[in-house]
């Protein structure tokens, strides 16, 4: 009952939530190092003026494959490992509300990603050469340049359809974390007691639920242009190509906040625990998360300032835009005021959460100067851009997750990282990142486009450049630095009590890692920090290390991979252009959701 | 299907995979708002025709717009049947549902290729491009409905489908009510207000 199953067969069919949970982390944090190498190659070429290391068209499949991977296969898998292990952990429960689903997701994720990074090796079967098919119209794959007309290799097919894989993944994880979230509390443990990390979860799969349907739309839409001879983003036609900014930018701003209420929630967790402190206003840092959630919906054509809107709609965009700010500013208050007066234990999780506020606030603020439609014309497509978002991103998401990563590490692996390489590690990564992005916004307003891949001498940027690709190495070396950990806390690295930190949370009272059960009882939660002394009570006892009966715990299931390995089939149908293909994908498909549907399975 | 609804006790109250169904249909009201936004944004852009107020057959697309009504009514039949524990009008009605729900499909395949022969395809114009991507994601939800239907129906055949799996039925209900709802949408927005 307690001994977890061994071998590969118990890792494909596995349905248990923390094991999904590190296979997502190893996943995501391969293909971020993959998205890393993509962007050394970036800065390598722009180190000097007329760099010649790659070629305009390898360089248009490098931003677009950093970026896209970056987003869609790191940062929001990244966060997905902390739902699957974390959430339930909190919420007191013993797995998510659909294991089986929550499998599929874990899958279609991994093929997706496997499927739009297979572009880079597969050129020979396009009569192309290696490095020739990857996509190149940028993330956001902007119409028309995306059409077939204009761009008339695989490239934007692998991008369109493996983006409509990944969508499906994360659609059916947002179903599944609503559910868990809302249903499968532990006793006593009302909404208003969640921690900040889970409420930030569900806020997220809000957004994720809502905003991947409208990216899908825009992209069948480019699907039935490009395969099929539609029309939708065609000028001669009537239409025009700003649908397609609409849709993306619809998804594209909600998107940005699925990027960072997790890592504000991972802060809003460490936080508390370092300056052993309860969060400062908690009730507001909750509800700020859910303007920012609704608030997100409405500032989507600020990155769309360039395209002539009007100045009633720049004007309107521009007021919700520097509106968002506040809920935001709120947020960044209530951490600062968390660790005032606090009991401060300067561990490289606080490090990271306090290097996450810092660098937060200044993407912050170079965010609200695009807010500004006159500013932001002199701003877009520039570098400046590039540094806000990586301040964002890199300083504010990388940052967050790297303190969860810091902070939950021992309850994952079941030992602490070593503290003296997590500050190398740290101030190595945070002098890199500075380095790297903070002279982007003067290359930016001195007029270096983004996107180009050389530059000339005459520009007057190339010392700036060279700086910002000796910060890029700096962070390659900090990545080592952390591998090195990872490598040296398997064998050497502290063995973890329950709570090495002392936290209030009730992923704190069970063992590290936790057994398949995670707990022997299911607690009792009668305050917002159960294992912490408030002033109405003491703190809550933790669960027995034997349980006092049997414990059912859901077996594994083939049938999610089945299901799930239909997707990518589907999508070489289209790749290709052989009709068969996709009979088989559906087959697989069908098979999968059948056998799904019939096997005896308890949750 | 195979295990029973109320086996857990949930923090709302509400059945989690009731609940899921709900978040998938918020999810699905955005899908098919964004495909109903583009027709309007693109209505009357087509540069060439066939137009839509030439093409559409209004007579006979209310015909399986009431067609499909009534298999919604079906459905709540099918599942009070269920619920009761009556699975002899259960089977009928939930057959019948599906079958309905196959004329409409039918419907639409003859009004689909009515419209290819008077020269309205997919690369015809905008029309063509809207029309078919909006009307064919209804229509492919709805062949995924009759499939569910049918499977339901031969669960219930093998005598597997009882009273305990009353949720079973009440989801696809569910699904079956909103693909009916956005056809109602559809049929306002496309059809009737040109």
């Amino acid at each position: 009952m307690s001994d977890a199953p061994a071998g590969l067969t118990s890792w494909l069919t596995t349905t248990d939530h923390k094991r999904i949970g590190l296979l997502y982390f190893w996943t995501a944090f391969s293909f971020f190092l993959i998205g890393g190498l993509e962007a050394l190659l970036i800065r390598a070429q722009l180190a000097q003026p007329d760099g010649h290391l790659v070629s305009a068209e390898t360089y248009n499949q490098l931003f677009t494959m950093h970026g896209t991977t970056m987003v869609f296969l790191a940062l929001m898998p990244l966060s997905a490992s902390f739902f699957n292990y974390i959430v339930p952990l909190q919420i007191g429960a013993r797995d998510v509300a659909f294991p089986r689903l929550n499998a599929f997701s874990y899958w279609v994720f991994l093929l997706g990603g496997l499927f739009l990074n297979a572009s880079w090796l597969v050129g020979p079967l396009f009569h192309a050469g290696m490095l020739n098919v990857a996509p190149d119209g940028g993330w956001f794959g902007y119409a028309n340049l995306t059409e077939r007309q204009y761009s008339p290799g695989p490239n934007i097919d692998f991008w369109l359809l493996g983006l409509q894989i990944l969508g499906i993944s994360s659609l059916a994880a947002g179903f599944n974390f609503i559910v868990t979230i809302l249903n499968l509390r532990a006793p006593g443990m009302k909404l208003m007691r969640l921690p900040t990390f889970t409420w930030m979860t569900l806020v997220t799969q809000f957004l994720i639920i809502t905003a991947f349907p409208v990216i899908t739309v825009g992209l069948v839409f480019l699907m039935f242009d490009r395969f099929f001879g539609a029309h939708f983003y065609v000028h001669e036609a009537g239409a025009t190509p700003i649908l397609w900014q609409h849709l993306f930018w619809l998804f594209g701003h909600p998107e940005v906040y699925i990027l960072i209420l997790p890592a504000m929630g991972i802060v809003s967790d460490v936080l508390p625990t370092f300056a052993r402190k309860p969060l400062f206003g908690y009730t507001v840092v909750v509800y700020s998360g859910i303007l920012i959630g609704f608030m997100g919906w409405g500032v989507w054509s600020h990155h769309m300032f360039s395209v002539g809107l009007g100045p009633i709609a720049d004007s309107v965009f521009a007021a919700t835009t520097m509106l968002i700010a506040v809920p935001t500013g709120v947020k960044i208050f209530n951490w600062i005021a968390t660790l005032w007066g606090g009991a401060i234990r300067g561990t490289t999780a606080l490090h990271f959460a306090v290097g996450f506020i810092a660098m937060f606030i200044i993407g912050g603020l170079s965010g609200v100067t695009h807010a500004s439609p006159p500013a932001d014309l002199q701003q877009t497509d520039t570098y400046y851009v590039v540094a806000h978002i990586h301040y964002v991103l890199f300083g504010g998401t990388i940052l967050g997750l790297f303190a969860g990563i810091y902070y939950w590490w021992p309850k994952m692996t079941g030992r602490l990282l070593s503290e003296p390489l997590g500050k190398w590690h740290f101030w190595l990564q945070f002098l890199g990142m500075n380095l790297a992005f903070f002279p982007m916004h003067f290359i930016g307003l001195l007029g270096m486009p983004r996107r180009i891949y050389t530059y000339s001498a005459d520009l007057g940027v190339s010392d700036l450049n060279l700086v910002s690709t000796v910060g890029a190495f700096l962070i390659a070396v900090a990545m080592l630095v952390f591998l090195h950990n990872m490598w040296r806390t398997r064998r050497h690295g502290q063995r973890a009590s329950n709570d090495p930190w002392g936290g209030a949370s009730l992923e704190w009272s069970i063992p590290s890692p936790p057994p398949v059960y995670n707990f022997s009882v299911i607690p009792t939660v009668t305050s917002r920090l159960p294992r912490w002394t408030t002033e109405r009570h003491g703190p809550m006892k933790d669960p027995p290390a034997v349980p006092p009966g049997p414990i059912h715990v859901p077996g594994g299931s083939w049938w999610p991979l089945v299901a799930a390995l239909g997707l990518p089939v589907m999508a070489l149908s289209a790749l290709t252009h052989t009709l068969w293909v996709v009979f088989v994908g559906a087959a697989l498909l069908l098979v999968g959701i059948y056998g799904w549907a019939f096997e005896p399975f308890e949750v | 299907m195979t295990h029973a609804a109320t086996a857990h006790h949930t923090s709302m109250g509400l059945d989690n995979r009731k609940m899921a169904f709900w978040a998938f249909i918020g999810s699905e009201c955005l899908l098919f708002g964004s495909l109903i936004s583009t027709y309007l944004v693109y209505k009357g852009r087509s540069v060439v025709g066939p137009y839509p107020h030439e093409i559409l057959n209004i007579p006979f697309t209310s015909v399986s717009t009431f067609d499909l009504l009534m298999s919604s009514l079906m459905m709540v039949l099918a599942l009070a049947a269920v619920q009761r524990g009556d699975m002899k009008w259960g089977k009928i009605w939930l057959f019948s549902t599906a079958l309905l729900g196959l004329v409409f499909l039918g419907g639409q395949v003859i009004e689909f290729t009515e419209f290819v022969h008077k020269g309205l395809t997919m690369s015809t114009n905008l029309f063509g491009c809207t029309f078919f991507v909006l009307t064919g994601t209804h229509g492919a939800h709805v062949a995924v409905g009759v499939l569910w239907l049918l499977t339901l129906w031969v669960r219930a055949l093998q005598g597997k489908l009882g009273p305990a799996n009353a949720m079973t039925v009440e989801i696809t209900g569910l699904y079956w009510h909103f693909v009916d709802v956005v056809w109602i949408i559809i049929f306002t927005v496309v059809y009737l207000i040109q």
